[in-house]
């Protein structure tokens, strides 16, 4: 129940920021297509299995956002600066990373993690192995120092 | 209100010029792994940056929360493109050059 009144209110909510409209009939539109995406994702439910529902995830990442995007705007300065550079001293290589998270969440949200911050780029995440591409040894070493990692582990809260 | 001008004006030019390097490193880099993280910059700090300028020149309203929005759907859908390109290249047997090793195939 507290599930179907959420994902309700998130659409309903979306659809009043997006449109902004009153008038009875948009409004009716509205309703009707809120109603019809509600019941598309109650099937991807059987599909993809039902996710847990986590609050407590919303509240932690309003500590993790706010490192990540420090993280993200770092690395692309770096990235930028090696581009204009006057030659591009790229070492283009593979590394793997051990993505010790305990959900399967987690570990997609360090895998997306590492790709929003360039320089590093997930290409497979198989079980607890992630392959990373890593356009220079220093944005490598940042991966492999580990500190992302652990940061995810405490935004997913162990379970 | 010239401080709030300023500001959206910073974050514009900024967020282009980025954009522009972002552009310069798809032509500088030399294969499709480097260049896609050239091509993230503008997925990430240029738009945004550019974003957040046109949030500054909207003011408090409905179309900065869709420009709020549009920002969360680039954050969320840039990771998954770099990851799904990059990911065909590999499997698909495109070499990483300069690479110190070759982990096991990907599918």
């Amino acid at each position: 129940m507290p599930r179907i009144l959420s994902s309700l209110l998130v659409l309903v909510v979306a659809w009043g920021l997006w449109s902004g409209h009153g008038e009875p009939l948009i409004v009716g539109f509205g309703a009707l297509s809120c109603l019809a995406v509600f019941g598309i994702s109650r099937r991807m439910d059987r599909v993809v299995g039902e996710q847990p529902l986590d609050y407590g995830l919303a509240l932690r990442s309003l500590g993790y956002l706010p490192w990540l995007l420090l993280q993200i705007v770092k690395s692309n300065l770096d990235v930028a600066r090696l581009i204009v550079g006057s030659a591009p001293t790229v070492h283009s290589h593979l590394i793997r990373v051990q993505a010790d998270q305990a959900t399967e969440l987690g570990r997609v949200i360090y895998a997306n993690s590492i790709t929003l911050t360039p320089g590093t780029i997930t290409l497979d995440l198989r079980g607890q192995d992630l392959l990373v591409h890593a356009l220079t040894r220093s944005a490598a070493e940042g991966v492999q120092e580990g500190e992302m990692g652990r940061r995810v582990s405490r935004l997913e809260g162990q379970g | 209100m010239m401080i709030v001008d300023a500001l959206s004006w910073v974050l514009l030019v900024g967020g282009s010029l980025l954009c522009v390097v972002g552009g310069l490193g798809l032509l500088r880099l030399p294969d499709v792994y480097t260049r896609a993280h050239a091509a993230g910059i503008n997925d990430t700090l240029g738009s945004w940056a550019i974003l957040l300028g046109l949030m500054l020149q909207a003011g408090l309203g409905l179309v900065t929360v869709k420009l709020a929005m549009i920002g969360l759907f680039m954050a969320l859908v840039g990771p998954v493109s770099s990851h799904a390109l990059l990911k065909a290249a590999y499997a698909h047997g495109v070499r990483v050059q300069s690479s110190d090793e070759e982990p096991a195939d990907v599918d």
